[in-house]
């Protein structure tokens, strides 16, 4: 039962981050509540017995990704302040995407009526391949922890996959900023009153 | 009440997933449609988690005693998806660096009509 | 930068137990919750931290940028290389049986080198990302 209401409290707040993400100017203080946003999503994990995956979201998203988030904020800052601000976005019409998101979101919402319910034990996911990995994980490779004998041993060539990614984007990144920056930039009406920042 | 309880996990991951695309199409500033994006994806590894969970299952990690685990096939699929998540995110703020010194800005307004004035 | 002194003695406190989890949570993966992507990640910020509080400069000096480039590689060859060589026994590609006396133990050692593979790559990845964000800003 207690897990339930840890579960319910921990999602909610996760929705109020997000909208209150969603309704922030302030770049930096977006930055530093979607790294609350990720502590809030690995704790959730472990309530729902993933704790390998809880342990990944907390040392990336809260770690990593808020580290590299900022380190680009200090490079895209304005000149003058407000240094961190988005622009006011007064230029688009609200109500447009606002209807594209209500029509999908109430789409979504009707299709989880025919989704098993949470934690249900004879959910087909839960009938066919998984029954497969946790009675037969031990027998065949001997490792106790059943996600990595599936990331290593039964799904290795999807971990192949996975990690020859990581190196391309870690290339396209050295690619794209890799180097020292060019020394003359574009003129802009921004730059114009600047160089005390 | 068990048809609430059952269901809040997915009526909360489609508020999470709302929530990110409103973010992506209606703000123009390029790092918040990152984060919008970053939300979209949080969104699904709940999703898949939330269906790989067994009720009064245990981690799947083999123990003497325990009977039921929780599915450990979604697991995996999203403890790799986070880490070629971040990666992929860092690809697209390098891009917004670039943006930024070619454009010297990063609101799509501002970086759509320069393209026209040129 | 202005040396801070409470961070420096914290920091170099920190750090060492940061790497020994990081080590632990690489060659206990197999056992407990654990594995590459998780200890490559809490590798990398232990130097990320290193970074911070030391200065970008102290810290290439430590990890120097082309041998990222090479670990970075260096993983994604010992994960193909190990397929290679299953492949070379007779087995089929990323079989792991064929690695070891019997069964469990080949794929034992097929799981830890694989395991190896991806934290290499996946330290020195977000290390790079960390460098060349970092660096960017310097001039």
């Amino acid at each position: 039962m207690i897990d339930i209401v840890i579960n319910i409290t921990l999602l909610a707040f996760l929705a109020i981050t997000s909208v209150a993400i969603l309704r922030m100017t302030n770049l930096f203080a977006i930055v530093m509540l979607f790294g609350i946003f990720s502590l809030l999503s690995a704790g959730l994990f472990v309530v729902m017995d993933a704790p390998d995956v809880a342990f990944t979201e907390a040392a990336v998203g809260a770690g990593i990704s808020t580290v590299l988030m900022l380190a680009t904020l200090a490079l895209v800052k304005r000149r003058q302040k407000p240094y961190y601000d988005e622009a006011p976005h007064d230029a688009h019409r609200p109500w447009l995407p606002m209807i594209v998101v209500a029509v999908t979101g109430s789409a979504l919402v009707y299709g989880t009526w025919d989704i098993p319910a949470f934690g249900a034990p004879d959910a087909p996911a839960q009938t066919h391949v998984a029954r497969y990995y946790i009675e037969n994980a031990m027998p065949d490779t001997g490792v106790p922890n059943i996600v990595t004998a599936v990331l290593a041993s039964y799904r290795g060539f999807d971990t192949l996959g996975e990690v020859t990614v990581i190196f391309t984007a870690a290339v396209a990144v050295l690619l794209l900023i890799g180097g020292r920056r060019p020394k003359p930039p574009v003129k802009t009406k921004d730059e114009g009153k600047q160089d005390e920042a | 009440m068990d048809f609430f309880i059952g269901h809040y996990n997915y009526w909360i991951v489609i508020v999470l997933m709302m929530v990110g695309l409103y973010t992506v199409i209606s703000r123009g500033n390029l790092i918040k449609k990152i984060i919008g994006l970053n939300i979209f994806q949080v969104s699904v590894f709940f999703l898949y988690i939330s269906l790989g969970t067994v009720k009064g299952g245990a981690a799947p990690i083999i123990t003497e005693g325990v009977k039921v685990y929780s599915n450990p096939l979604p697991h995996v699929l999203i403890l790799t998806a986070i880490v070629v998540g971040v990666a992929t995110t860092a690809l697209a703020l390098a891009l917004v660096v670039r943006i930024k010194e070619s454009y010297g800005s990063i609101e799509e307004d501002e970086i759509h009509n320069l393209d026209h004035s040129l | 930068m202005r040396p801070n002194l409470i961070l420096h003695v914290v920091a170099k406190f920190v750090i060492p137990l940061i790497i020994l989890f990081a080590l632990y949570v690489q060659f206990h993966g197999d056992f407990g919750p654990g594995g590459g992507f998780q200890a490559g990640v809490i590798f990398s910020a232990a130097f990320i931290l290193y970074a911070l509080v030391f200065g970008l400069d102290t810290a290439e000096k430590i990890i120097p940028p082309h041998w990222l480039r090479i670990l970075a590689a260096l993983g994604v060859v010992i994960y193909a290389g190990v397929g290679m060589e299953s492949l070379l026994l007779g087995g089929n590609y990323l079989d792991y049986t064929l690695l070891g006396s019997n069964q469990i133990a080949g794929q034992h050692l097929g799981i830890l080198l694989v395991e190896l593979g991806v934290g290499i790559t996946v330290a020195a990845a977000m290390l790079i990302l960390f460098f060349a964000f970092a660096g960017r800003g310097r001039d």
